[in-house]
């Protein structure tokens, strides 16, 4: 069996009275491409600060690829490409520059200089290889951060929040590009509040609460399990019977949303309303996502 | 196979991040060189001029040719430090040390090629000061090995008092105060533009407490093979400063003091 790409065991950590992190256990194999979510607060930034060394725990431990970070952190971070939340850059150098001294910190020299090209092409970067990194769009400079992350060429990868202000276009080819480096072995890892993209990208997925996993299981079954369908309909200002009540999930200006185990209950709800003599203006059924099962795990805070 | 996984050259790491800073102070050599060497040259020409027919420091020794290892010798120190605090500060602030922290490099490694960047820094500067200040006088130079070896100890101790004050500040104004009520003072009361024998008792004694007059000192014995104290007595104070700030430096980057929470 291969070491396992991240292990986490019985992670804590406090800052002060704030119990940050209790008592995080994960595994993530090598190869997979796993997402964690969780509403702001809910200690995913710390985690990942812990995996990266910026953040040292309070008790329990984190391995890559069967490298502690804390006692053997010099193999751990070989292994690991971090890519950060905040958009940071050094105002010195142009792009090129910056990640041949990233690769360069890592032992890395010329031979590595192929790669980077790869890695320029990848991310849409090659024409601004020699702008300034001061000089670079909003946009630009996200893919320059995460250039930089993968200089060294890192076989376990973390995106936190990676697409957070970024457009359509970009987040498309971003992922284009994280995908195929999936695909060629890369183990990847990434915070999104998006739930489409961890649900459209990731193959598991753990939900993290108030410093806790609250779901950790293959984003498949996770919808199966959790998600039903949705219904929403359109019923004007109306006072809803209450026997409907616990299926309701949202209301917002006359349209109900209910959320449903099965399509039997489809039935169940309309002739509710047909009795109470409530008119349905329109309707619209969907399969539950990667939200609902979000909502219902960790309530409305995010 | 994965447990095979051997750090890469342990050199190309810390040369780097040596090369990184060097081109860092380089790209801006107009504000990083080409100023304090003016400064310098300014602090020359207007001294030279009130005092040089005035002040005699040492037997058959001019003011002006007194005043130019003070000067060349304060300018190496004053980038050795600018070199390295200026560049934690402003990662830090820009949040762009990240990039170093995420890295296998040691405290060991980073210590060194921030020292290496602020000597080499402080020895830039200090070179183009002496090569244009021997157009103006003739410098004579009785011992050149002091002279080295002040010049690298001095911006050694210089450079890493400037990572301690990068890491501990954390703002630009904290890093002014540090510069301006510390570095300042200390530098200009340490006998660049007098010998502290023309002082009263008290101001001697006190200022043979500035590690500052050491090393300046020291330096200007490689020059004119006297100075106010034995370059012996100097080398100790300055080597063991270096040591023990070294020290200190070195263990807050393995702590990961203010870096690392």
């Amino acid at each position: 069996m291969s070491i396992p790409a991240i292990e986490i065991n019985g992670l804590h950590k406090y800052f002060g009275d704030l119990h940050a992190l209790k008592g995080i256990n994960l595994t993530i194999e090598q190869g997979e491409f796993f997402a964690l979510l969780g509403p702001n607060g809910a200690g995913k930034s710390t985690l990942i600060n812990i995996l990266a060394g910026l953040i040292k725990p309070s008790s329990g431990n984190i391995s890559v690829m069967g490298f502690d970070v804390v006692n053997r952190y010099q193999q751990a971070r070989q292994l690991l490409g971090i890519v950060p939340q905040e958009l940071v850059f050094d105002p010195f150098f142009n792009v090129r520059e910056m990640l041949r001294f990233q690769a360069g910190y890592f032992g890395h020299g010329p031979e590595n200089d192929k790669w980077i090209d790869e890695v320029l092409k990848g991310l849409g970067l090659t024409d601004k290889a020699h702008t300034n990194m001061r000089k670079l769009s909003g946009g630009m400079k996200r893919r320059a951060l995460i250039a930089q992350a993968l200089a060294h060429r890192p076989p376990v990868i973390v995106l936190d929040e990676p697409t957070a202000g970024v457009d359509v276009e970009l987040r498309q080819m971003l992922w284009e590009f994280i995908k195929k480096l999936n695909r060629a072995g890369h183990t990847i890892i990434l915070t999104t509040h998006y739930l489409e993209e961890a649900e459209a990208l990731c193959s598991r997925v753990a939900m993290m609460k108030q410093g806790e996993i609250v779901a950790l299981d293959s984003t498949s079954s996770l919808l199966n399990k959790f998600a039903g369908k949705n219904l929403r309909l359109s019923l004007g200002s109306v006072v809803l019977p209450e026997v409907l009540e616990p299926l309701l999930r949202n209301q917002d200006n006359g349209i109900f949303t209910f959320a449903l185990n099965d399509s039997e209950q489809i039935e169940f709800v309309l002739s509710v309303l047909r009795a109470a003599n409530i008119k349905v203006l329109d309707m619209q059924l969907s399969e539950a996502d990667l939200e609902d099962v979000f909502l219902s795990l960790v309530g409305k805070q995010s | 196979m994965m447990n095979q996984v051997k750090i890469k050259s342990s050199f190309r790491g810390p040369w780097t991040l040596l090369k990184k800073e060097m081109l860092r102070f380089w790209r801006v050599a107009f504000q990083t060189v080409a100023a304090p060497v003016i400064t310098a040259l300014l602090y020359l020409l207007i001294f030279s001029h009130v005092l040089d027919k005035q002040v005699q420091v040492y037997d058959n020794v001019p003011y002006t040719a007194f005043l130019i290892p003070g000067l060349i010798m304060m300018s190496v120190l004053q980038n050795a430090f600018a070199n390295s605090s200026s560049s934690l500060i402003q990662s830090k602030v820009m949040g762009n040390l990240v990039f170093i922290l995420l890295t296998p490099l040691t405290h060991l490694q980073f210590f060194t090629a921030f020292l290496f960047a602020a000597i080499i820094r402080g020895l830039v500067v200090g070179l183009f000061i002496f090569l244009v200040a021997i157009w103006f006088v003739d410098i004579h130079i009785a011992n050149p090995w002091l002279i080295i070896a002040f010049a690298l100890l001095g911006s050694a101790l210089m450079g890493t008092f400037g990572i301690i004050a990068g890491i501990w500040a954390d703002r630009f104004d904290q890093m002014a105060a540090f510069q301006n009520f510390i570095i300042m003072p200390l530098s200009f009361l340490s006998g660049v533009f007098y010998s502290i024998h023309s002082l009263p008792n008290f101001w001697q004694k006190l200022s043979q407490l500035n590690p500052f007059f050491y090393m300046i000192d020291g330096f200007r014995y490689g020059f004119f093979g006297k100075g106010d104290v034995s370059p012996f007595i100097s080398l100790s104070v300055v080597g063991l400063s270096f040591l023990v700030l070294a020290w200190v430096s070195l263990k807050m980057l393995k702590s990961g003091y203010k870096l690392r929470t």
